[in-house]
């Protein structure tokens, strides 16, 4: 771990080093928050960063692509500056690449890199900051709401590079931002192991949209750490239409009363990826209301995994806790592992879960059919149908309309069935 | 335009069509009424090409064409339309993308162009405001949320957007209250035509008394036990169907 050039400060190389520490190795399925979800894939990498080969690549996948006043491009983790554009931005907002943030306002990021929560039992959050190195910062001074998307895409060149990217978001009191993740991978495959850390003060907005479109070589596990202010607002919808693996961990603690906190998503997984979304909700104060709804639609011998928990811990009165989850299974081998979980400590609560598995409704079939829509038209507009329910959970026009047309990409271009199942 | 003879179909093993025959010509609206459980309905959908049945004798001739020999949707195509006695909820898909889908597939089985957006919502409209369906209607899901009466006004939507040579009306009075009713004849009698044969199924006379047809048939244990005039419907409101009880007449 001592390849990294730049010389850095003390308590950067002392938060590498707790990283380092904290990293026992791959986790296994004997441990719960990885049941499903196994990284025998990852054993033959050393993590080790790729430093070269970043060359841009000459265009940019377009795909679920959305009008952003910002943008910031990232190839095999580094930040590409050329191919970036950063609007003007409000007084006081930091935005740009953690790298240069690092050598440029370090005393900004002493404060808050790394504190968002304890990583003691995240060993791939734990390995992401032992090479932490760049990424995302977006600092949002008290009051101001930055305006326009914050788009950041992550790219990836060469054969299976590999890259730890960081995000890291804090927004003041009553401050708001908007930011949306594209993840297009490369041919060649690879790695990408993010940590988002994300800290909401009191009455802050923070909506986050995460979109993967990367080819199934790629491999993708992601961390959302997440703390969320007196009377805040987090917000995120993720969208799952590629990947080969990509397990999406999201774990919100509502500290202060009056916290909101929703989490949605939408996986699309065909041919033989799998996907892992393991949302854990911890209401720590009162008052505090949470949504989870995870729709999947899984094909071929694709398998998706949604593990979803609340925690009410004793002080937590008057939580208001939902989680839905409802699956299309559209193969005999296509698989769901869904494990809701309510761990509740306080005794004034209103909690409710729910789960579906299920397979194309053949009443709806028929009756499509009978209105002359031939039977594949058919299959794909009950599908459309499906997904277009779970993008309704977007708030937003622009961004349920790009996911939209990424989604309505999949579902044009998904693997042959292999079985007939009505 | 449609000739159905000797038709035997059974379910599960258990035969519920025993020989059926009926002929409807070009422009004619047949109805045909009978006991709950008489085969009706499985009439319907075997007409409309629903999996789950099997012929064990007799042909059904459309048009000159093998019916029972194509898929659902070449049915449709071909000119086959079936009212559905439960309206289908399809949640996710709004009306108007589902209706100008259907309306394109079926024009593509024809030969015709597809219309654009434009000209569906231009053919849509006269016809959708006739039926007192509204713009909200078309924008939400295919009948999630919509009353009885909105889901049976839909379905004649359909039809009357995919002009169909034979129409088949299973139970569509059902569940409807008599405004209601009234409104889902008017606009069932807007479409008759001496090119567009209608076989309406149902249980009550009532409908009858606003659709009237040619010819009533009655259907009792798979078999038509008898058939004649307008007249039949009256009869059979006033005796109800305890002539037709199983072991009775046949």
């Amino acid at each position: 771990m001592s390849t990294v050039t730049e010389v850095s400060p003390g308590w950067l190389t002392a938060l590498r080093e707790a990283g380092k520490a904290g990293f026992t190795g791959l986790p296994t399925q004997r441990q719960e928050a990885w049941k499903y979800t196994g990284l025998n894939k990852l054993k033959a990498l050393t993590f080790e960063p790729t430093r070269d080969g970043a060359q841009v690549p000459a265009a940019l996948a377009d795909i679920g692509a959305i009008a952003a006043a910002h943008r910031l491009v990232f190839v095999n983790g580094r930040y590409a500056a050329d191919r970036s554009s950063i609007g003007k931005l409000p007084d006081g907002v930091v935005l740009g690449c953690l790298a240069d943030i690092l050598n440029t306002q370090p005393a900004l990021l002493e404060t808050r890199l790394g504190k968002a929560m304890d990583t003691a039992h995240k060993p791939m959050a734990a390995l992401n900051t032992a090479w932490i190195a760049d990424g995302l910062v977006l600092i949002v001074p008290r009051g101001v709401a930055v305006a326009g998307n914050i788009e950041v895409v992550f790219a990836a060149t060469g054969e299976a590079p590999v890259a730890h990217p960081r995000l890291m978001v804090a927004l003041g009191d009553m401050a708001e931002a908007t930011l949306i993740e594209r993840h297009l991978g490369g041919a060649g495959g690879g790695f990408a192991n993010q940590v988002a850390e994300i800290a909401l003060g009191n009455g802050a907005q923070f909506r986050h949209y995460v979109l993967h479109v990367e080819p199934s070589a790629s491999m993708a596990v992601e961390t959302v750490l997440a703390t969320i202010g007196r009377d805040a607002a987090y917000k995120a919808f993720a969208l799952n239409a590629g990947g080969g693996l990509v397990r999406r961990e999201v774990e919100v603690q509502l500290a202060q009363p009056g916290g909101f906190a929703q989490v949605d998503g939408a996986y699309l997984v065909d041919g033989d990826r799998h996907t892992d979304t393991t949302v854990l909700i911890d209401h720590q104060a009162d008052h505090c209301a949470s949504r989870q709804t995870q729709k999947g639609v899984i094909d071929n011998d694709g398998r998706a995994v949604y593990q979803g928990k609340i925690l009410v811990r004793p002080n937590a009165q008057k939580t208001d806790g939902y989680q839905l989850s409802q699956t299309l299974l559209l193969s005999p081998q296509a698989e769901i592992d869904v494990k809701p979980e309510l761990e509740i400590h306080a005794d004034d609560v209103k909690c409710s879960h729910g789960a579906t598995v299920g397979r194309l409704d053949a009443d709806a079939l028929f009756f499509l059919r009978a209105r002359g829509i031939p039977e594949a038209e058919a299959r794909a507009l009950l599908i459309q149908g499906f997904i277009g329910g779970a993008l309704d959970e977007i708030d937003r026009d622009d961004v349920r309309e790009a996911f939209g047309l990424a989604a309505a990409n999949w579902l044009a271009g998904r693997s042959a069935p292999k079985g007939d199942v009505s | 335009m449609l000739k159905i003879e000797n038709l035997r179909a059974s379910v599960d093993g258990r035969e519920i069509l025993k020989g059926l025959s009926l002929e409807i010509p070009a422009g004619e609206v047949h109805a045909i009424m009978g006991p709950n459980g008489s085969g009706k309905s499985t009439l319907s959908y075997i007409l409309s090409g629903r999996e789950g049945y099997e012929i064990t004798g007799g042909s059904v001739t459309y048009d000159g064409k093998d019916l029972l020999a194509m898929l659902p949707e070449e049915r449709a195509a071909a000119g086959v339309f079936l009212a559905f006695q439960y309206p289908v909820e399809i949640p996710g898909v709004p009306n108007a993308t589902f209706l100008r889908t259907a309306v394109n597939a079926v024009r593509r089985g024809r030969g015709e162009k597809d219309l654009d957006a434009i000209q569906f919502m231009r053919a849509v409209k006269d016809k959708s405001k006739k039926l007192g369906i509204t713009d909200e209607m078309m924008k939400r899901a295919v009948n999630v949320g919509f009353s009885g009466g909105e889901k049976k006004r839909n379905e004649i939507l359909q039809m009357a957007m995919l002009e169909p040579k034979l129409a088949i009306l299973d139970e569509t009075d059902s569940g409807l209250d008599i405004d209601a009713l009234r409104v889902v004849a008017e606009g069932v009698n807007m479409l008759r035509a001496p090119t567009r044969s209608m076989l309406v199924i149902t249980h009550y006379q009532r409908l009858l008394q606003y659709i009237v047809p040619d010819r009533v048939h009655v259907l009792a244990h798979g078999l038509i036990r008898r058939s004649g005039g307008p007249e039949l419907a009256h009869e059979l409101e006033q005796t109800g169907y305890a002539e037709f009880a199983e072991g009775q007449a046949a």
